[in-house]
């Protein structure tokens, strides 16, 4: 594919990276080691000053590569092949000191999950200038001063004691932040940012991305962001690589990359959220109803405030807001895990009991739940087979032969075929644990289906498998959907009607087409206005029109 | 025995050794993570209206965490002293039956009894000895009619030597060779390491004892046995007395704390924080003494604290292994003759030190967690 190679190799490129390949050596259990490529026939540069987006799914071998740029290899991939030139000088040829005085100095590192990323034991101050004081970059004094102009930058709260806490004493937004200044202070020419916001409240992730392009923008430092969501992508690069496989599928521009993609693969990429559907006109037929209902826990804290909403059969309810807003808290009150202090919960016409151990079979098979977490919602020791097949033997006395006919017929819902019967949950991929976690609720023959983010930890184009299979099961079975999430895009896909909800309060509630219009009140324009589009130059103007200040402030 | 803990199980010990998660160990031993449950639980209930104590544990929750620990510990001992006299009394066999042997009539049988006090109710016997035991004074020896802490005095201070260089040649090695282990993780030298602290710490210490008489004192020659001190020896033939005792108890407890220094140090080296130092293009040294050592110091001490604890208390059979006139020897013999005061006496003593080591160990644990030094 000639296109692929966009620009000449370049004498003012900071950063070129030619034939990149990538192994690694896996252990099957039983089977002799082998090596598996990773990252193969991968070429880029960076200009100085620039930004370049890695984009992909997971597996497609972005991390590995922007880790590459340090010479490093995570958890035993070893890079076997090509070049890596900063300035020239061939970063793979360096012996280990070396590549010492490269990383950290000229080449620094924005990890995903700064949590983790940041030393418990140490302040943050202390870990922001280490780098700098290390290689000699600077004088301590120098390095605290930049330290100080860099939390400024970065728009940190009382940016002159900041470097005194400790990362357990800082919030998430904050902490990505502080490892943005970590990655600044030594003055480096190139950051590579793994996917710095991903973690984050979407409230949180659009102030953190804002302060990330300003600060690129006031050191002139050039970086590789790296990332899977392509909206996110386009607020902050110059130049968009599109990955899959750990290959090259396409490299350009972001304008090109966003408004003429040339390849399917980007062209799919770039439409993923083109589900969508118009929301049911007669929303009266309430199967769910949830009034006044004020839950918490014993220590008096109070998850849930006066929350009235209700849910017609056959239709799908949006539960929206950041975390710590009482949307799970909500699903536990609805299953009885967590009784409500005060109101009630009722079902197609019927209060159902307050607590969990108060509700009849009956009453426990109409309702059922999807988890975000699909992999830790089912038994790793089980094959597909028994975990579907386990509500089928406790609701309905199924065994045998009926059981397994049941399980295929479930399978086959799911678009898998029976060739997954006695596969485990670690043989399945995530998309495929979510379609047979949901298979899993179906089998119940539910009335209502709560779905506590099933897609949140899935890549884009797997999610929008899922969300399709949902709507395509909705209009089968006429199951009612109560779909937790913190995406605008999906509650406008699929929704009927939506509740807003922030700090344990209903902010908004009502069918979609009156929630998601205008007036709005505050926390709705933040949150929808939080939602990054696919368009160039998004950022700037949502940061100029909202209203409110994310809770990560 | 007497002494609540003072045996180890094995069983948790090699759940603990075989996880390579320093959290399922400490669960096996001292917890640092009840720790913060219970100041959770402190924080948490006291959020209504705010007592005096909750607005300390507020302020300062290390301080109140600390108070905590002591706190337990001293009901705790106090609840093992109840144990240990009730474990006595309901011991088969009658000190003065077992003294007077063939001449047991039952008028001199009542004689005896009365004569110490054992005609007198059990609960009021249970006071007047932790009444006396709380001065420092246990009594005196049925059998030799001799002061149990003049006695006892002298036999610790031959525990605690024993003990003492037990403990300052297994901790150094222990932790030295985990992180040798590290350094060459799935290599030879950590196989040979790893192969080498499981047989040990899976053969039991008597055996190890008389396997180590066997080679060293009979048939080399090179050691001394029985390992018997006296007043009257000097540093260097008590050291060579010693040898062997030390040696034996230096292979059981050095397997442990080998293992548990692995794990933790592995454990630490994997996180994304060691990763971090890594791509600041950090020197290896200064990686694992400035950002692996801080976060794999509790796990570390807790099983150091354990396994101190173990060396004081466990010498028991050791000592009587090797002839040593130490607490072990002295309570067992006094088991034998059904001496009550001087059984008593050592269930405790043994009883205190395991608690306060691991006491000590726990407070640690919570001073070198960051996260509780500098609350939020």
């Amino acid at each position: 594919m000639p296109e692929l190679t966009r620009t000449e190799p370049s004498k003012t490129g900071l950063l070129s990276v030619r034939n990149l390949k990538i192994e690694a050596t896996s252990y099957p259990p039983g089977e002799p080691p082998k090596t598996v490529t990773l990252v193969e026939g991968v070429n880029f540069d960076v200009q100085k000053g620039k930004v370049l987006g890695l984009i992909g799914e997971s597996g497609a071998g972005k991390s590995t590569i922007g880790l590459t740029a340090l010479a490093y290899g995570r958890g035993g991939v070893r890079i076997t092949g090509g070049e890596v030139r900063l300035n020239g000088q061939d970063l793979l040829q360096l012996d280990h000191a070396g590549i010492r005085k490269v990383r950290g100095a000229k080449v620094c590192y924005v990890a995903q999950s700064a949590a983790a990323a940041f030393n418990p034991a140490h302040r943050l101050g202390e870990q922001v200038i280490e780098a700098t004081l290390k290689h000699g970059i600077m004088s301590r004094a120098e390095a605290e001063k930049r330290a100080l102009y860099l939390f400024r930058v970065l728009g940190l709260p009382n940016p002159e004691t900041f470097g005194e806490r400790y990362p357990h004493q800082v919030s998430g937004g904050q902490l990505q932040r502080a490892m943005t200044a970590m990655a600044l202070c030594p003055n480096p020419e190139l950051i590579v940012f793994d996917e710095p916001t991903t973690a984050l409240d979407v409230t949180t992730q659009i102030d953190v991305l804002a302060a990330i392009k300003h600060a690129i923008e006031e050191t002139h430092t050039a970086a590789i962001y790296i990332t899977h969501d392509l909206a996110v992508v386009a607020q902050i690069t110059d130049d968009i690589l599109v990955l899959r496989h750990g290959k090259m599928v396409e490299y350009g521009s972001v304008k090109q990359i966003i408004e003429a993609p040339k390849q399917d693969y980007t062209r799919a990429l770039v439409n993923v959220r083109g589900t969508a559907r118009e929301e049911a006109q007669d929303q009266s037929d309430t199967l769910l109803k949830v009034d006044n209902v004020t839950a918490g826990y014993s220590n008096g804290f109070k998850v849930l405030q006066n929350v009235s909403l209700h849910l017609p059969k056959g239709q799908t309810l949006a539960v929206v807001g950041e975390s710590g807003s009482g949307k799970s808290t909500l699903a536990r009150v609805i299953t009885g895990l967590l009784p409500p202090q005060e109101g009630t919960v009722s079902f197609d016409g019927k209060p159902l009991p307050r607590a969990l151990k108060g509700r009849k079979n009956e009453e426990l098979r109409r309702i059922q739940m999807i988890y975000q977490m699909a992999d830790t919602a089912m038994n790793p020791r089980q094959t597909v087979r028994n975990i579907i097949g386990r509500p089928l033997t406790f609701y309905f006395g199924l065994h045998g032969k009926q059981k397994t006919e049941r399980v295929r017929e479930l399978l086959d819902q799911i678009e898998m075929g029976e060739g997954f019967l006695d596969r485990f949950p670690a043989e399945l991929s995530g998309g495929q644990k979510q379609r047979v976690a949901i298979a899993r609720a179906l089998a119940a023959r539910p009335d209502l289906i709560l779905c506590d983010e099933p897609t949140s930890a899935l890549d884009p184009l797997v999610a929008e498998g899922i969300l399709k299979l949902l709507l395509k099961l909705q209009d089968e079975t006429q199951v009612s959907y109560m779909f937790i999430t913190h995406d605008i895009a999906i509650v406008r896909a699929i929704a009927d009607s939506v509740a807003v909800m922030h700090r344990g309060r209903l902010v908004r509630f009502g069918p979609k087409s009156m929630v998601l219009s205008p007036p709005f009140d505050d926390y709705t324009d933040l949150l929808l206005k939080s939602v990054p589009e696919m368009e160039i130059g998004w950022l700037e103007k949502v940061l100029k029109t909202r209203r409110m200040e994310s809770a990560g402030n | 025995m007497t002494g609540g803990g003072s045996t180890r199980d094995p069983a948790a010990t090699m759940a603990g050794v075989a996880g390579s998660d320093p959290q399922l160990s400490l669960a096996a031993g001292t917890d640092a993570s009840t720790g913060n449950q219970s100041l959770n639980t402190a924080t948490s209930n006291d959020q209504g209206a705010l007592s005096p104590w909750g607005k300390f544990v507020r302020k300062s929750p290390l301080a109140a965490l600390i108070l905590q620990r002591l706190a337990l510990s001293v009901g705790l001992l106090f609840a093992v002293s109840i144990m240990i006299f009730g474990g006595v009394e309901a011991l088969p066999g009658d000190f003065a039956t077992t003294y007077l042997g063939q001449s047991a009539t039952p008028q001199a049988v009542a004689n005896i009894r009365k004569d110490l006090g054992l005609d007198q109710p059990a609960t009021t016997r249970y006071f007047q000895w932790l009444g006396g035991a709380l001065q420092g004074d246990f009594g005196n020896s049925w059998a030799s009619r001799n002061s149990v802490g003049e006695q006892i005095g002298r036999r610790l201070g031959n525990s605690l030597f024993l003990a003492f260089f037990a403990a300052i040649i297994s901790i150094p090695l222990a932790i030295g060779l985990g992180m040798l282990a590290v350094q060459f993780r799935d290599r030879m030298v950590d196989k040979v390491i790893n192969v080498i602290s499981l047989a040990a710490i899976s053969l039991p210490e008597f055996f190890v004892g008389y396997l180590l008489i066997l080679f060293f004192a009979v048939q080399m020659g090179v050691a001394t046995f029985p390992a018997t001190v006296y007043d009257s020896m000097g540093l260097t033939e008590r050291l060579s007395a010693i040898a062997l005792p030390t040696a034996t108890l230096v292979l059981v407890v050095l397997a442990h704390m080998m293992r548990m220094t692995r794990a933790a140090i592995l454990n630490v080296m994997s996180s994304a924080y060691v990763e971090t130092a890594e791509l600041k293009g950090l020197s290896g040294l200064r990686i694992i003494a400035r950002h692996a050592a801080p976060n794999a110091v509790a796990p570390v001490i807790n099983v150091v604290a354990l396994n101190l604890a173990y060396l004081v208390v466990g010498v028991v059979v050791v000592e009587v292994v090797f002839v040593y006139p130490g607490m072990g020897q002295y309570m067992v013999d006094a088991v034998t003759v059904r001496d009550m005061p001087v059984v008593q006496a050592c269930g405790l003593i043994f009883a205190a030190f395991y608690i306060f080591l691991n006491m000590v160990a726990d407070i640690l644990a919570i001073v070198a967690n960051p996260r509780l030094r500098h609350p939020r």
